[in-house]
């Protein structure tokens, strides 16, 4: 039951704040917001969901925001310009990004360099490559565009669960049955626990942190087409900063950022609270939407002291190694 | 300046002598200077000018990255500085905004490196706490308005000369030298390695590094504040969202270029700044030579995975780095 108390608090949280919310805007109870929650934030719960993963295993991809931005721009032009079938477009997008992700685990694991300058330095290269393929704003008309966006399931209230949020829906849950189901779930905790005692324990250390930073960039091409899906156009500055976000989410989700520790749903969690913090700020209309980030940023402090004080409890016994802190 | 200038300074002065040649190529004025109203003006200045927000930042990091840290909020206490500075330009004398500004930048450090010292939070996550929220307090100040303001005396600090040469590259200059001087004038430069190279060995032979990292982080804000202040006298006005956005990065590469190792335990002032120029070198270069600015972050992520890559036989061919590494990643 890894990492289960962070996330009832996760929990406790979002229900908590949501009741304040609901007491004060009763109206912010229905499905209907819910649904739009769920909808606006569908991009972010995919990138999020990879986020997670690589967390977990130790690293951090800094990459994912600019990965949607390519995605977006390549898709519409791919469709509009160079008259590629979406379904076409799609495959290739998600194989281009997939691939980018693999070159850097291969980066990072064969040269042995921090996880954070190697993804820096992919976050200027997929971002620079997405001004050099357009900088303007591309809107995309074909039809399956439309299709989708009309596409809602109704749910009781009123409310709207669209095409986006069920994918949102389904990646999260394969997520977290990948996570913590299989031997490759298994295999992130262990490479987060210690990278050492991994390779020892017979887990191909290599090919593990290739496949991570694969997943990682393949649902941030993903989530490069929901987000596509979501404004019907493509735009190399869009999801600028989305990465961090994600980093939010999956530490107000209970994942611990040294690794080892963490699940999907206490991210999936994290996106919701961020999502409810920008939906009490639109409901209350006197706050600017910059306290968004401000409250992001407390939240991040109080989840990451608490994380502190949990492991500082956890490993008392074993004494203070200066290890544990980086 | 011996000091500061160690044998393994010669790649990237060699790599600033290339982008310069190619950059004189690119356009053949660009070693042009002329003096006008006693003031120094060609595409060299125009270089050392627009570098000094980069070159200001990457001094304070290069202490940061040196003590096996690193400060990702730089950006937002600039945006924050320059926010204060900017609303209270126009009320108050030069004295008090620089006072403001700087005390608020010393706050910042001081809440960065009380998260990583005291509270012993990974640097990465410490900081990013301050990079998301910084903003946000930056737009609080500004009131999520561009606020713009006249007044001569903080003009003068963007944009004023001083002997022909601008202002700003003057503060760098006098940072650059004070930074130095009280670094590796005294052991205290040497501290900072020493905790960067192992907390718990110099723990234990008697360094003080919590207040060794405590100083870093601090003096890390006074200099993005610093920044902040000359970003916002430069175009006389704060802009909450734009000011010194992605700058921590260009930080962060320039000390990287400069050699300094990100894992700590030895670091280089000058090359740090070396780093800083040759980034605005290129960047200056890619504008001049007519490509679409864009091409900067496609320019830069090849740039700094070269160095990366230059950088890391060495660390491999070591056995002893190799197993520190090893421990690091543990």
């Amino acid at each position: 039951m890894k990492g289960l108390p962070p996330v009832l608090i996760t929990a406790i949280v979002l229900v908590a704040g949501f009741a304040i919310c609901a007491m004060q805007f009763p109206n912010i109870a229905s499905t209907r917001v819910v649904g739009n929650l769920l909808t606006d934030n569908a991009f972010l719960g995919i990138v999020a969901t990879g986020m997670t993963f690589v967390i977990i295993s130790g690293g951090i991809d800094l990459s994912v925001g600019s990965v949607i931005g390519f995605t977006t721009v390549f898709v519409a032009l791919a469709i509009e310009r160079w008259g590629v079938p979406p379904l076409v477009a799609f495959m290739a997008i998600l194989a281009l990004s997939a691939a980018f992700g693999a070159a850097m685990g291969a980066v990072i694991h064969v040269f042995d360099l921090p996880p954070f300058i190697v993804t820096l330095a992919g976050m200027f290269l997929a971002r620079g490559a997405s001004f050099l393929l357009s900088t303007e704003s591309v809107p995309i008309t074909a039809p399956v565009y439309s299709t989708v966006s009309d596409f809602a399931l109704r749910m009781p209230g009123g409310g709207r669960l669209t095409a986006i949020a069920i994918i949102m829906l389904v990646i999260v849950i394969g997520g977290a049955l990948l996570l913590h189901l299989t031997r490759f779930g298994a295999n992130v905790y262990a490479l987060g626990g210690s990278r050492t005692t991994a390779s020892l324990m017979g887990v191909a250390v290599g090919k593990m942190t290739i496949k991570i930073y694969m997943l990682s960039s393949l649902l941030a091409g993903i989530a490069g087409i929901v987000f596509s899906f979501y404004t019907s156009a493509g735009y190399s500055l869009s999801a600028v900063g989305v990465e961090l976000d994600s980093i939010a989410a999956v530490v107000i989700g209970g994942t611990l950022l040294t690794g080892g520790q963490g699940s999907v749903i206490g991210t999936f969690l994290g996106v919701l609270i961020q999502g409810m913090i920008q939906t009490y700020i639109n409901f209350d209309g006197t706050l600017s939407s910059w306290w968004t980030k401000i409250a992001t940023g407390v939240l991040l402090f109080a989840f990451i002291a608490l994380q502190q004080g949990l492991v500082a409890l956890a490993r008392r016994p074993v004494a203070k190694s200066a290890g544990a802190a980086s | 300046m011996t000091a500061l200038l160690p044998r393994r300074g010669l790649a990237q002065i060699l790599a600033l002598i290339v982008i310069l040649a190619v950059d004189r190529v690119v356009s053949p004025q660009f070693f042009d200077l002329r003096l006008q109203d006693g003031r120094l003006f060609g595409s060299l200045i125009d270089v050392l000018n627009r570098g000094t927000p980069v070159a200001l930042l990457s001094l304070g990091m290069v202490l940061v990255i040196a003590t096996r840290g690193i400060d990702l909020s730089v950006g937002a206490v600039m945006a924050i500085c320059g926010a204060i500075a900017a609303s209270l330009a126009d009320s108050h004398g030069l004295p008090v905004v620089l006072a403001a500004a700087l005390g608020a930048g010393l706050v910042c450090g001081l809440w960065n490196g009380f998260l990583v010292a005291v509270l012993g939070m990974q640097p990465i996550v410490a900081t990013l706490i301050l990079m998301v929220a910084g903003r946000g307090i930056a737009q609080l100040i500004t009131e999520g308005r561009i606020v713009t303001f006249s007044s001569p005396d903080l003009v003068w600090l963007g944009n004023g000369s001083v002997l022909g040469l601008p202002v700003p590259v003057v503060i760098a200059l006098g940072m650059l030298i004070l930074t130095g001087a009280v670094v590796r004038g005294s052991a205290l430069g040497l501290l900072i390695e020493a905790t960067g190279g192992n907390a718990r060995a110099s723990e234990l032979a008697g360094v003080g590094t919590r207040a060794m990292i405590l100083a870093v982080y601090v003096w890390c804000g006074v200099c993005a504040a610093l920044a902040g202040v000359i970003a916002a006298a430069d175009i006389m006005g704060a802009d909450a969202n734009n000011a010194g956005l992605w700058l921590e990065l260009d930080a962060i590469l320039a000390v990287v270029i400069g050699g300094t190792s990100l894992f700590g335990g030895r670091f280089s002032l000058v090359l740090a700044v070396l780093g800083a120029l040759i980034i605005q070198t290129m960047n200056t270069g890619i504008l001049l030579s007519g490509y679409p600015p864009e091409f900067n972050l496609l320019v830069k992520a090849v740039v700094v995975l070269a160095v990366l890559l230059l950088q890391s036989p060495k660390f491999s061919g070591l056995a002893g780095i190799a197993a520190r590494l090893r421990r690091t990643k543990a």
